[in-house]
């Protein structure tokens, strides 16, 4: 590791997109300062002027160069720290389908999810479907795998962060239930190793700390 | 090993686009097969069961699915010549930062131009303006979008140009005027074969798109 290398995240505390960038550089032993930003409330001058576009976390900054967008932090990381613990695989096909999953994550299983839970009231079944289905289609994909990585936690592991600690809580505080243990056996079995990892671990925002605050900002579905 | 590939694909759609001058651009062989979205092939379905869309990128009976990664997928198969994303990870992630902007704000942003009227066309108007204002400041002085070389974000945005007669017609302005340096990139990005083979002509798009329009707002 270079000595005098600056990495600075900017992040948010119960961001599942924050976390993604903080468990790799954990994964990978990578030294970092975090900076916790008032995202919802002032955005700081620095938040400002590291991510003029999008002006969201995270944000990370390297050698005072900064990259926004989590996934595409988390490729950056990759390029730039060649470590023995690697998160996209080697082969162009599989580097593909892995990219494939954790965009099909972040913009269709995610997004569902969300608006099933806090939607307009409206849309709710109709996203409870997608939802259902977009986790269906993952417990197909994970299969018999110990993680969407294979044997260790990859770049599909990363981004399905949400799924894996975020939804059990999001559940419990929006009363709102698409994923159960009998329905979908894999992907409950990926969550408890995933959010066991001692790296993982590590990152994640405290249960009852996120429930509260979902509990705060959401409401629940019976307190409409 | 014998190299198959074949793209399933809709003659005017800006993110097929990009995978025909990617696979041009590494001087790929390629079959090139035109869907009819109303009535899908078998094989679209089965290669892309989740989304059902184009483009579909089959090398070798494998699929790959979503245009920026069957382009980043192309670079790293092909990787002998003109590399589509940079070689330092600063600027690949800048590279990729810029394709995920085009991909996130563009498609909804002109949709609205030509598929609705009114206010909400007026909205979606100036949102679209001011992400095409976006993208020419970040392009400034430089040739392409990442420099001197030709790479993903120009590869990613280039195929909207075909559209553009589109947007002035039915949003009634000019793109030229209002991002003039911008309209000086598409021409030059045309002048490239692997561009020029892959972009239908605009005349035709405009033709597709009114018959589009027809239906979206009933005159």
């Amino acid at each position: 590791m270079n000595q005098g290398e600056q990495v600075k995240v900017l992040g948010l505390w119960g961001s599942p997109f924050s976390k993604r960038v903080e468990m790799v550089l954990k994964l990978k032993g990578i030294p970092y300062e975090y900076i916790e930003e008032d995202v919802y409330g002032n955005k700081s001058p620095m938040l400002l002027k590291y991510n003029p576009i999008h002006k969201k976390v995270p944000v990370l900054v390297h050698n005072g160069r900064s990259i926004a967008e989590s996934l595409v932090i988390v490729e950056y990381i990759e390029d730039t720290w060649k470590t023995s613990q690697t998160i996209l695989p080697q082969d162009p096909y599989e580097r593909a389908m892995a990219r494939f999953w954790a965009k099909y994550v972040d913009e269709k299983v995610m997004v569902a999810i969300w608006k099933a839970c806090w939607g307009p009231r409206s849309e709710r079944e109709k996203e409870t479907k997608e939802a259902y289905e977009g986790l269906k289609y993952l417990e197909k994909e994970l299969g018999d795998k110990h993680f969407f990585g294979g044997e260790t936690i990859g770049f599909v592991d990363i981004a399905a962060d949400f799924i894996g600690y975020w939804l059990g809580i999001v559940q419990e505080a929006s009363g709102v239930t698409i994923m159960t243990a009998e329905e979908f056996p894999n992907l409950q079995r990926w969550s408890k190793d995933f959010i066991d990892n001692n790296f993982v671990k590590e990152v994640l925002p405290p249960k009852h700390e996120l429930a509260a605050l979902f509990k705060a900002q959401f409401g629940s579905v019976t307190s409409d | 090993m014998a190299n198959e590939v074949v793209l399933l694909d809709f003659w005017p759609s800006m993110f097929g686009m990009r995978t025909r001058i990617a696979l041009r651009e590494k001087g790929v062989e390629f079959e090139y097969r035109e869907e009819d979205l109303r009535n899908k092939s078998p094989l679209l379905l089965q290669m892309n069961p989740i989304h059902k869309k184009i483009p579909v990128l089959i090398h070798n009976g494998k699929p790959v699915n979503e245009s920026i990664i069957q382009v980043q997928y192309i670079d790293e198969v092909w990787s002998h010549k003109n590399p589509i994303l940079p070689s330092d990870p600063y600027q690949r992630a800048q590279a990729r930062f810029w394709a995920d902007f085009i991909d996130k704000k563009m498609y909804e942003a002109q949709r609205k131009v030509w598929a609705t009227k009114g206010e909400e066309q007026e909205t979606g108007k100036k949102d679209f303006i001011e992400i095409l204002k976006t993208l020419e400041s970040e392009l400034g002085d430089k040739p392409y979008f990442g420099g001197d070389e030709f790479g993903l974000v120009d590869i990613a945005l280039i195929g909207f140009s075909t559209w553009f007669p589109s947007y002035e017609k039915f949003g009634n302005f000019s793109i030229e005027q209002e991002c003039p340096k911008l309209i000086a990139w598409v021409k030059k990005c045309l002048q490239r074969e692997t561009v020029a083979k892959s972009l239908p002509d605009p005349e035709k798009v405009t033709e597709f798109v009114s018959m589009l329009r027809s239906k979206f707002v009933p005159e």
